[in-house]
C-alpha cells in the first residue's frame, strides 16, 4: 500500500453563496499521476487552487502529507502548480524565473546555481539561461514553467491545463516528455484537463467530474469501459445510447430484456427488476456488424447474433483512414454509429448505404446502466 | 463622408487648437515689443526671462512643488494601487468611488474644500499646503494608472510567486514593482505636469510666502501682452511637450 | 504569516487614513460650513441653517447660477458637436497617423490653461491677429470688439475645455468594436439609422464623461472670464472666489459648491448608469 500525499474529505467550496465543489472525497498517492478530467466549469480548476492553497475550503478537510492544510498560505505548501498560461515572470530571464523559488527560500547563490543548471538541463534547456520569457516558443515556455515548479523538490505538482496552448504535435511529445519526467522523478502529479485523451494517455487514475461534483474515479480502462453513469459514458469518448427495459431475470447477472423493441440478453452485475428501464451502452467499435444475408447464409455468424440481433439499414460511411463509421438507422428510427476496421483482405469497404444489415455484440461488452430521467 | 472631407474637418481642429500657440511662439521671437508686424528674429524676450528674478523665483518654486507632490503622490498612489489590486476588504468599493469622485472634481471644489481644512486646523498657506493640495490632485491620477497597468498582468503571475513561496512584501518587491515600474514612472510624470499646470488650487492654496508660476502669470497677463510672457509660455509648452512623449514611452506595452 | 497580516494592514489603512484625512475630511468640512450663518466659524458646533442655499434661490445669485450653467452647457454641447465627428475620423485614422494625431490632442489638454488662454488674447485683441486680418482683407473697417464680452468667454472656454471632450469620447470609440457599425449597415440601417442606434449608444459613457469633464471646469474657471471678460464676474467660479476673497463670507461660497457637486454627483449617475447599459467598463 502506497502513501497517502494528498486527502480531501467532504470538501466543498462556496463562490458568493454559489456552490463551486460539493462532497470532493478523494485520496492521491504518493508518486501517482492522477488527472482531474471535465468540461470547462466542472471546477476541476477550483479543486486543483484549492490544493495548491490559492482558495480554501469552505467545509470539509484537506491534508498534504497527514497535516491539516487550512489557512496555510501556498507558500507554505510543499506544493507547487505549473499555471495555464505559464505565468512566468515577464521581466525575468529563464534562469531568474527558475531561481526565484531558491531565491524566496534564501538558499546561497552557489547552491542556486547547481540546481537552476540542473533543473533547466532536465527539460532541456540549457544554453538559454539569459533570454527573456518573450523571446521563447511555447513549448519553452512550458519547460521552464516546469522547471519553475519542480526546483524546490514540491511533494506535488499540480498542473493546470499546461498543454492547452501547445499545438497537436508539440502537445503529444510533451505528453510523453511530461509523463517520463514524473516517473524519473516520482513525484505526484496532479494534472487538470478537458482532454481525455490526455488525461488517459498520461494518467494512473482519472478522476471524471462535473457540476462540482465527482462522477467517477478509476484507471483510465474502467472510465473508458465501464462508465458509472451516462455523463461519464458520453464524456469519454463515443457511445451509442440504446434503450431497454428489463422482461426477466435469468441468472445471477444475466437478463432477459427488450432493446429498442428487440428481444436480446444483457450481462450486469447490477440488480435490475423485471419492468425496470435502462440503458445500453455500446462503444462504436464494440458494436458487431453483419449483412442481414449473410446471417442468414451462415450457422456460425447467426450464433454469434444469438443474444442481440437489432436490424436496421446502413444510411452513410464515414472514412477515416484506418477505420471508418458506419451510421446505421435501426428499423425503429433511431441512428447507431458503428467504428469498422478495414478488412485486409478486401480493398473494399463491406458496407454500402441501403444495406440491411444486423448489429449486436460480443457477449458482456455492454454496459447497462439504470434509465435517467 | 469623404477622405477630403475628413482631412479638412480634423486640419482645422487642429488649426483651431493650434494657431494661438503658435503665434505666441512665433512672437515670443519677434524683435519688437508692441507691434505685431514681423521685426525679425531675436533672442532677447528669452534673455529678459532669465533675467527676471521674480518669475524666475516663481519658476523654480513651481518645480520644486510639482517634483515633491509627484514624488509624493506617486508614492502613495502606488500603494493605493497595490491595495486596491491585491485586497478584498471592507471599504474597498469606497476607496475606488472616492479617487473616481476625485478625479472627477472641479479643481474649485477640491481647492475650496482643502482651503477649509487648513483654515480650520490652521495651518498657514504656503508651501506646505500647496504640496498637500497638489498631492491631493495627482494621487488619484496615479492610482489608475498604476492600477490599470497592474491590471493587464495575469494574476497567474502572482500566485505563482505566492506558489514559489514569496510572503506579500516579497511579491510587492520583486513581482508587482518592477512590472508596474514603467506606470509608476509614466504616473510621476502625469503628477509632475498636473501640478505645473493647475491654476486654480494654487490660487487658493498658497499664500503671499510662497509665489508660484501660475499666479505670476496671471497677475501679469492682465495687464497685457508682453514679449516676456511668450517667451515664457513657449518654455512651458515645450516643457510639456517633453514630459508628454516621455510618459508616451514608457506606457508603451513592451512586445 | 504575521508579517504578511502587518503589511497588508499597515498599507490598507495607511491608504484609508490619508485619504480620509485629505479627501474626504475637507468635504465634510465643506458640506458643514455651508450650513453655517454668514460670519460663522469654521468647525464650530452649533448653529445649522438655510440661508445659504435660500440665498442661492435669490433673483441675483440665482440667475448668474442660471447664466453660468448656460454658458457651461453651451461649452459642452458645442465641444460635443465638434468633438464628436473629429474623435471618430481619429479612431478610424490609420495605425501610423493616430498616435501622432492622439499626441497632438494631448498637448493642448496637458498645457497650462492659463497659458492657453493667453495665447488667445493675442488672436481676440482690438489689434489682434483675427482683427488686424479682417481689416487686411476688408471685410470690416473698424476693428471688432471681441475681447471683454460673452462671446470671448465663450470662446475661451471651448478653446480650454475641448481636448477634455475628445479624450474621453475618442477612448468610447477605441472601446467599441467598429464591426458592430458594419452590422448595423449590413444589416439594413442607414447612416442616421447607425448613428442613432449604434454608435450613439455604445459612445454613451464617453459622451457623458466629456460633458462632465467640459462642463464643470467651465462653471468653475473664473480666470478665463476674468481674462477675457472683463471686470464682470460671470461664472460660478468668479462667484465663489469673490465670496472667499472679496466678501470673506465663507459659508455662502462653500455653499455655492456644495452646488457644483450636486451638478457632479447627478452627472455621475448618468455616467454609471450609461455604462452600465453599454456593457460596462470604466473610464480611463
Amino acid at each position: 500500500m502506497k502513501k497517502t500525499v494528498v486527502e480531501l474529505i467532504e470538501v466543498a467550496k462556496d463562490f458568493d453563496g454559489q456552490r463551486a465543489l460539493a462532497d470532493i472525497s478523494l485520496t492521491v498517492t504518493d508518486g501517482e499521476f492522477l488527472s482531474l478530467l471535465g468540461p470547462s466549469g466542472c471546477g476541476k480548476t477550483t479543486l486543483l487552487r484549492l490544493i495548491g492553497g490559492f482558495e480554501h475550503c469552505t467545509s470539509g478537510l484537506l491534508r498534504i502529507d497527514g497535516q491539516d492544510m487550512d489557512r496555510i498560505p501556498p507558500e507554505k505548501r510543499a506544493v507547487n502548480t505549473v499555471f495555464q498560461n505559464y505565468a512566468l515572470f515577464p521581466h525575468m530571464t529563464v534562469y531568474d524565473n527558475v531561481a526565484f523559488g531558491l531565491r524566496m527560500a534564501k538558499r546561497s547563490s552557489r547552491e542556486i546555481r547547481l540546481a537552476v543548471t540542473q533543473a533547466l538541463d532536465m527539460v532541456q534547456l540549457s544554453g538559454l539561461e539569459q533570454r527573456r520569457p518573450a523571446a521563447l516558443s511555447g513549448g519553452q515556455q512550458q519547460r521552464v514553467a516546469i522547471a519553475r515548479a519542480l526546483i524546490n523538490k514540491p511533494r506535488v505538482l499540480l498542473l493546470d491545463e499546461p498543454l492547452s496552448a501547445l499545438d497537436h504535435r508539440l502537445r503529444k511529445q510533451m505528453q510523453k516528455e511530461l509523463k517520463q519526467l514524473q516517473r524519473a522523478l516520482g513525484i505526484t502529479f496532479i494534472l487538470v484537463t478537458h482532454d481525455q485523451d490526455e488525461a488517459f494517455a498520461m494518467s494512473d487514475r482519472v478522476v471524471v467530474m462535473q457540476a462540482g461534483r465527482i462522477e467517477q474515479i478509476g484507471t483510465p480502462m474502467e472510465i473508458y469501459e465501464n462508465p458509472v453513469n451516462l455523463f461519464v459514458a458520453r464524456f469519454v469518448g463515443d457511445i451509442n445510447i440504446l434503450d431497454g427495459v428489463v422482461v426477466s431475470r435469468s441468472g445471477a447477472d444475466t437478463y432477459h430484456a427488450l432493446v429498442e423493441g428487440v428481444a436480446v440478453t444483457l450481462h450486469s452485475r447490477r440488480d435490475f427488476l423485471p419492468g425496470q428501464q435502462l440503458h445500453v451502452l455500446l462503444r462504436p467499435e464494440d458494436v458487431r456488424l453483419e449483412q442481414e444475408r449473410d446471417i442468414a447464409e451462415s450457422r456460425s455468424l447467426s450464433a454469434k447474433f444469438a443474444q442481440a440481433r437489432l436490424p436496421g439499414t446502413v444510411q452513410r460511411i464515414f472514412y477515416h483512414g484506418a477505420t471508418y463509421d458506419v451510421e446505421v438507422m435501426l428499423d425503429n428510427g433511431n441512428q447507431v454509429q458503428v467504428t469498422e476496421f478495414f478488412d485486409e483482405d478486401s480493398a473494399n469497404l463491406s458496407f454500402r448505404p441501403g444495406d440491411q444489415v444486423a448489429l449486436g455484440w460480443l457477449q458482456g461488452w455492454e454496459v447497462v446502466l439504470p434509465h435517467e430521467g | 463622408m469623404s477622405r477630403w472631407l475628413k482631412g479638412g474637418y480634423a486640419a482645422s481642429i487642429f488649426l483651431f487648437l493650434y494657431l494661438p500657440l503658435v503665434v505666441v511662439a512665433v512672437f515670443s521671437f519677434n524683435d519688437s515689443r508692441f507691434s505685431l508686424a514681423w521685426h525679425g528674429f531675436t533672442l532677447d524676450w528669452y534673455v529678459r526671462l532669465w533675467h527676471n528674478t521674480g518669475l524666475m523665483t516663481a519658476a523654480v518654486n513651481s518645480l520644486i512643488i510639482a517634483a515633491s507632490a509627484a514624488t509624493l503622490a506617486t508614492f502613495l498612489g502606488t500603494i493605493a494601487a497595490f491595495v486596491l489590486h491585491q485586497y478584498r476588504f471592507a471599504g474597498r468599493r469606497l476607496l475606488f468611488g472616492t479617487f473616481f469622485v476625485m478625479m472627477m472634481s472641479p479643481d474649485i471644489v477640491i481647492a475650496i474644500s482643502l482651503l477649509l481644512l487648513f483654515l480650520a486646523l490652521p495651518l498657514n498657506l504656503g508651501f506646505h499646503t500647496l504640496l498637500l493640495a497638489h498631492i491631493v490632485l495627482c494621487v488619484p491620477f496615479v492610482a489608475i494608472t498604476v492600477f490599470s497597468r497592474f491590471h493587464r498582468f495575469q494574476h497567474d503571475v502572482i500566485d505563482a510567486a505566492r506558489d514559489l513561496g514569496a510572503s506579500e512584501y516579497q511579491v510587492f518587491r520583486h513581482i508587482v514593482l518592477p512590472l508596474a515600474a514603467p506606470a509608476v514612472a509614466a504616473g510621476w510624470l502625469l503628477s509632475f505636469t498636473l501640478s505645473l499646470d493647475d491654476v486654480i488650487i494654487s490660487f487658493f492654496n498658497t499664500g503671499p510666502g510662497f509665489e508660484v508660476l501660475p499666479l505670476r502669470i496671471y497677475s501679469m497677463v492682465r495687464l497685457g501682452i508682453r514679449p516676456d510672457v511668450n517667451a515664457l509660455c513657449v518654455a512651458m509648452i515645450v516643457f510639456t511637450i517633453i514630459a508628454l512623449i516621455l510618459t508616451k514611452i514608457l506606457l508603451k506595452e513592451k512586445k | 504569516m504575521k508579517d504578511n497580516i502587518l503589511f497588508r494592514k499597515l498599507l490598507i489603512s495607511g491608504t484609508l487614513i490619508w485619504v480620509g484625512l485629505l479627501a474626504v475630511v475637507p468635504y465634510l468640512i465643506l458640506l458643514r460650513t455651508s450650513f453655517l450663518e454668514r460670519g460663522g466659524e469654521i468647525l464650530q458646533a452649533a448653529g445649522w441653517s438655510l440661508a445659504n442655499y435660500t440665498r442661492l434661490f435669490s433673483p441675483a445669485v440665482f440667475s448668474m447660477a442660471v447664466d453660468s450653467a448656460l454658458l457651461a452647457a453651451g461649452t459642452a454641447l458645442l465641444c460635443l458637436l465638434v468633438g464628436y465627428p473629429f474623435a471618430y475620423i481619429l479612431v478610424r485614422s490609420g495605425e501610423k497617423a493616430q498616435p501622432l494625431l492622439l499626441l497632438l490632442v494631448m498637448i493642448p489638454f496637458w498645457t497650462n490653461s492659463l497659458i492657453r488662454t493667453y495665447a488667445l488674447v493675442i488672436m481676440l485683441k482690438a489689434d489682434g491677429i483675427i482683427n488686424s486680418l479682417l481689416l487686411r482683407l476688408g471685410l470690416i473697417d473698424q476693428p471688432l470688439q471681441l475681447m471683454y464680452t460673452s462671446v470671448a468667454v465663450f470662446i475661451g472656454l471651448v478653446y480650454t475645455l475641448l481636448p477634455f471632450m475628445i479624450l474621453p469620447l475618442f477612448a468610447a470609440f477605441k472601446a467599441m468594436d467598429l464591426q458592430l457599425i458594419e452590422a448595423g449597415r449590413d444589416l439594413g440601417a442607414g447612416p442616421l439609422q447607425t448613428l442613432l442606434r449604434i454608435i450613439v449608444p455604445l459612445t454613451m459613457p464617453g459622451i457623458i464623461a466629456g460633458t462632465m469633464l467640459v462642463f464643470l471646469p467651465a462653471l468653475g474657471m473664473f480666470y478665463i472670464a476674468d481674462i477675457l471678460g472683463g471686470a464682470r464676474s460671470m461664472l460660478l467660479g468668479n462667484y465663489i472666489r469673490d465670496q472667499f476673497l472679496v466678501f470673506r463670507d465663507l459659508p455662502m461660497g462653500a455653499a455655492a459648491s456644495v452646488a457644483m457637486t450636486v451638478a457632479m454627483g447627478i452627472l455621475l449617475l448618468l455616467y454609471y448608469l450609461a455604462s452600465r447599459r453599454s456593457g460596462g467598463g470604466h473610464l480611463k
